[in-house]
């Protein structure tokens, strides 16, 4: 049983990072990103060329999947994204589905569509017992390095400049530009380390999720759900979502697997139908 | 003259800030009821409660004696108010002559027919035609609402509320934002509304109001400040120093 | 300044309304070439048959956004619903008359769509998004986990379709199969357009306007919402049903994410809220797959999603200007002799 609730708190911290950047994008830009799992897969895909193909160590890929995914990022966001912010929700759904469809056929292309495994360190393999019960050694390295980002943004947030210039914006776009804080630029270093950590989540996450090219499409609910129900006003609600989602769904395909995949649904549905602006806070879409 | 709209201790609240405290508001048949107050007294928020838009969080609201506070939006309009809105909330891509037949199907029990055209119900073409003639709306109405001049699209909005035969319209600052060639049009429309609709209207305007109300009740901080005749109000001091702060000579 | 008589504007008005839903020369030129390739494309009709199914299925699509303005990634899942309905009422015989199965068919997807429709109402863009997206996912793993009844993976097999009204026999060139879905097609096509231009389908477009206004004139919203959003469910059963009676066969793919946002694509790409721009965007879609597979069948999907980050920078609105002209021939042709009245009018004749 505690293993259970280990592994699903270690899924819930994985899809907290994947999709906090999601989050933040949803609430301070108002935009609707769906192609955001693309960032998460081509951070797995850096990480199976830098790994299994080059040989770096596995410490260095993570940081290095960050880090190219984040490029990846700023470039689309100042190249295309920008174009397409002022316009309607509709028009936004179909830009980041079309490249969905593009990165998706894309990888296909180049890598293939099988499913990739990044070769992670030998020491990382395995469990080791604690109070009986069997904690995953990977997993276990999720939880803290994922706990160590969540702490590390909830620090950004609060403790520096920048931190509550992206708290200013998110809560009210035209004050925040009126107190001569740069929005556009707030926003391309927010979207750049959201999909910076989309990807670090993506290589980290292969393991466990498995990364081929529908990598985005099978996750985009995921993500989706967790904003939902999160609220955009802030980390926890993310955070917390995220829990329960991991939580709930590990849980379910355990003790009830033929219904399993339908808990996070059924989770959506009754958070919808009780709560629409989200469980923890407002989502901010107007 | 009997009371056709009235509030019963009428609170809201949000959070901790209090935008209407304990009004209770009593408008006439028949009358023009101007209420006033500075900016941020409640006014609008008053209307948002009146029309269902907002739920109070204390009071009742009575029309024609029947009690109206459980009731949605649109269920209140069905009773009989109607309302304009301060900034124009109109159907951009509709032209005023679809927008009114919109309006009067909807009050004709024909909003949900779905095998009839729009205006082969009885009666729909005389009403459309009567509220383009009130409101000087018959050269236009055959251009998209988004296109229209400001006045126009004022003019609209007010025969949009009026479109459904309200017993009670309340007019939400109707001459806000109309420049001053377009303002004649639209004071002349509300003058010559019919008598038996009786008007509640906001304004900051104090020669409309003056011209055009019989009662005014002054709105401050979520209350309700001075009630009276005009002549009564425009000499009460506090409602000047009410409106210019403290008194002048400090 | 002299104004019309009353009589005059009143005939002004009823023209105008009566305008609104009279057939164009244009639109009536549309069904004709229609009908004509019935007998002069017969040995395109598998595919023709394929387009005027997308078609009706993206006339579906644009009932809820076209109309009134609801974004949906999960229409797949009233089109699976059909599908499914039709292949399984034929392969275990329980009503083996086709139009009789479709009608069954649509009436179970439009069950669905009024039970998920509460959904839809609540919440913003976002939240629509997600509850269409969802549901349809769901349905999808619904039909995977009962592999048993629904073939899973593999497909509903051992579809048998008898001839319709039992007498037309389905034939292996589509040929009959053609006409059927065309039929359908068009008989859907005209209760829409007159829904459309009934006092109901007018307040559609003012709940998808400004829903704010739409309520303070006495429209109960929520109930609209869910009038359409029910009636847009049982158009998308249909077209489901029509694939697979004419394909006889159905698999998970028509419950798929693909699915839904192809429909999306093909609506955008004839245009939202004339009724046509799902026709349209049908045979447009339909011909581009036919070109491009040959070039390249297997990343077929990436040219889907350039085409939509193009249309989306270079601007929808820019792309239906192109098609503007066409549009307003189809919608508002019969202006010209309202418009002389008017100018006559003014001038004080």
């Amino acid at each position: 049983m505690l293993t259970i609730l280990f592994d699903g708190i270690a899924y819930g911290m994985l899809l907290f990072v994947l999709a906090c950047g999601l989050a933040v994008t949803l609430g301070l830009m108002n935009f609707v990103n769906l192609a955001h799992g693309a960032f998460a897969m081509a951070g797995g895909y850096i990480t199976v060329v830098l790994v299994n193909k080059l040989g770096f160590p596995f410490a260095l890929g993570l940081p290095l999947a960050f880090a190219f995914t984040a490029v990846i990022g700023i470039v689309l966001e100042r190249t295309l994204y920008v174009h397409v912010y002022r316009k309607s929700h509709l028009d936004q759904v179909l830009f980041s589905i079309g490249l969905v469809f593009m990165s998706v056929a894309a990888v296909d292309y180049v890598m293939g569509s099988s499913q990739q495994f990044v070769q992670i360190p030998d020491a990382l393999h395995g469990q080791f017992n604690l109070f009986g019960a069997g904690i995953g050694k990977y997993r276990l390295l999720i939880i803290v390095v994922c706990g160590a980002l969540t702490l590390a943004l909830q620090a950004i947030l609060t403790k520096t400049r920048f931190g509550s210039r992206l708290r200013a914006a998110v809560d009210d776009q035209r004050v925040a530009r009126g107190l001569g804080i740069n929005v556009g630029v707030v926003f391309a270093v927010t979207f750049a380390f959201g999909s910076g950590l989309a990807g670090l989540g993506g290589a980290l996450g292969a393991e466990i999720l498995g990364l081929d090219p529908t990598f985005p499409l099978k996750y985009m609910i995921y993500f989706l759900i967790v904003v939902t129900v999160g609220g955009t006003a802030s980390i926890t609600g993310p955070f917390l979502a995220s829990i329960l989602l991991g939580l709930g769904d590990v849980l379910g395909k355990y003790y009830v697997p033929t219904l399993g995949a339908f808990v996070i649904y059924t989770i959506m549905i009754v958070v919808l139908i009780w709560r629409p602006q989200g469980l923890f806070g407002r989502v901010t879409v107007r | 003259m009997p009371i056709v709209l009235e509030t019963v201790a009428l609170d809201r609240h949000f959070g901790g800030i209090i935008a209407t405290n304990q009004v209770s508001l009593r408008v006439e048949k028949g009358a023009r009821h101007a209420l006033i107050g500075p900016n941020g007294a409640g006014k609008t928020t008053l209307i948002n409660l009146l029309t269902g838009v907002l739920r109070p969080s204390a009071g009742r609201i009575m029309l024609d004696g029947q009690d109206i506070t459980p009731l949605e939006p649109h269920q209140r309009v069905r009773l009989g108010i109607a309302r304009t809105f301060q900034i124009n909330q109109l159907f951009a891509d509709l032209t005023p002559l679809e927008t009114l037949g919109l309006a009067v199907s909807e009050r004709l029990g024909s909003g949900t027919d779905w095998w009839r055209l729009v205006g082969t119900k009885a009666g729909v073409v005389d009403e459309i035609v009567s509220l383009l003639e009130r409101f000087g709306l018959t050269d236009v109405m055959d251009e998209r609402t988004a296109v229209l001049p400001y006045g126009k699209q004022r003019l609209l909005e007010i025969a949009l509320a009026f479109a459904c035969k309200p017993r009670v319209l309340l007019l939400d600052e109707p001459a806000a934002g109309v420049p001053e060639a377009e303002r004649h049009e639209i004071l002349a429309t509300i003058e010559a509304l019919p008598k038996d609709v009786t008007v509640l209207l906001i304004e900051h305007d104090m020669d409309i109001v003056f011209s055009f109300a019989d009662r005014i009740s002054v709105l401050v901080n979520g209350e309700l400040f001075v009630e009276g005749a005009p002549d009564d109000v425009a000499r009460d001091p506090r409602v000047k120093a009410v409106y210019l702060g403290e008194s002048l000579d400090g | 300044m002299t104004h019309p008589l009353p009589a005059q504007v009143t005939a002004q008005v009823a023209a105008r309304l009566a305008a609104r839903a009279r057939w164009s020369p244009l639109e009536i030129a549309f069904w004709l070439a229609v009908v004509a390739t019935v007998f002069f494309l017969p040995s395109r009709h598998l595919i023709l048959t394929e387009t005027a199914i997308l078609g009706l299925f993206a006339l579906s699509l644009d009932l809820i956004l076209g109309y009134a303005g609801i974004i949906s990634l999960g229409q797949a899942a009233f089109f699976g619903v059909g599908a499914y309905t039709a292949g399984l009422l034929a392969k275990y015989g329980l009503i083996t008359e086709p139009v009789l199965a479709l009608l069954v068919s649509g009436a179970l997807a439009t069950v669905v769509g009024f039970i998920t429709s509460f959904l839809v109402l609540r919440g913003s863009d976002l939240t629509r998004l997600m509850v269409t997206l969802g549901i349809a996912l769901m349905l999808r793993e619904i039909a995977n986990k009962f592999a048993g009844i629904t073939g899973g993976a593999d497909g509903l097999q051992g579809v048998d379709i008898s001839p319709v009204l039992g007498l037309f026999r389905f034939d292996l060139y589509g040929h009959t199969a053609y006409i059927y879905a065309l039929t359908v097609l068009f008989l859907l096509f005209l209760l829409a357009r007159r829904i459309v231009n009934s006092p109901f389908g007018l307040s559609l477009l003012s709940l998808k306007g400004n829903p704010l206004r739409a309520s303070a004139i006495g429209i109960a919203v929520n109930w609209r919402l869910v009038a359409v959003y029910t009636l847009s469910a049982a158009y998308a059963g249909i077209a489901g049903a029509l694939l697979t009676q004419t394909t006889a066969f159905t698999s998970l793919d028509v419950l798929s994410f693909d699915r839904s946002a192809d429909v999306l694509l093909v609506l955008i790409i004839g245009g939202t809220g004339y009724l046509y721009g799902g026709l349209i965007g049908a045979v447009i879609f339909k011909l581009m797959q036919d070109w491009l597979a040959n070039i390249t069948p297997q990343y077929w999907q990436f040219w889907i999603g350039l085409l939509l980050v193009i249309i989306v920078l270079v601007g929808r609105d820019r792309i239906s200007n192109w098609t503007a002209p066409i549009r307003r021939l189809t919608a508002r042709l019969a202006r010209q002799p309202v418009a002389d009245v008017s100018a006559a009018a003014r001038k004080g004749l």
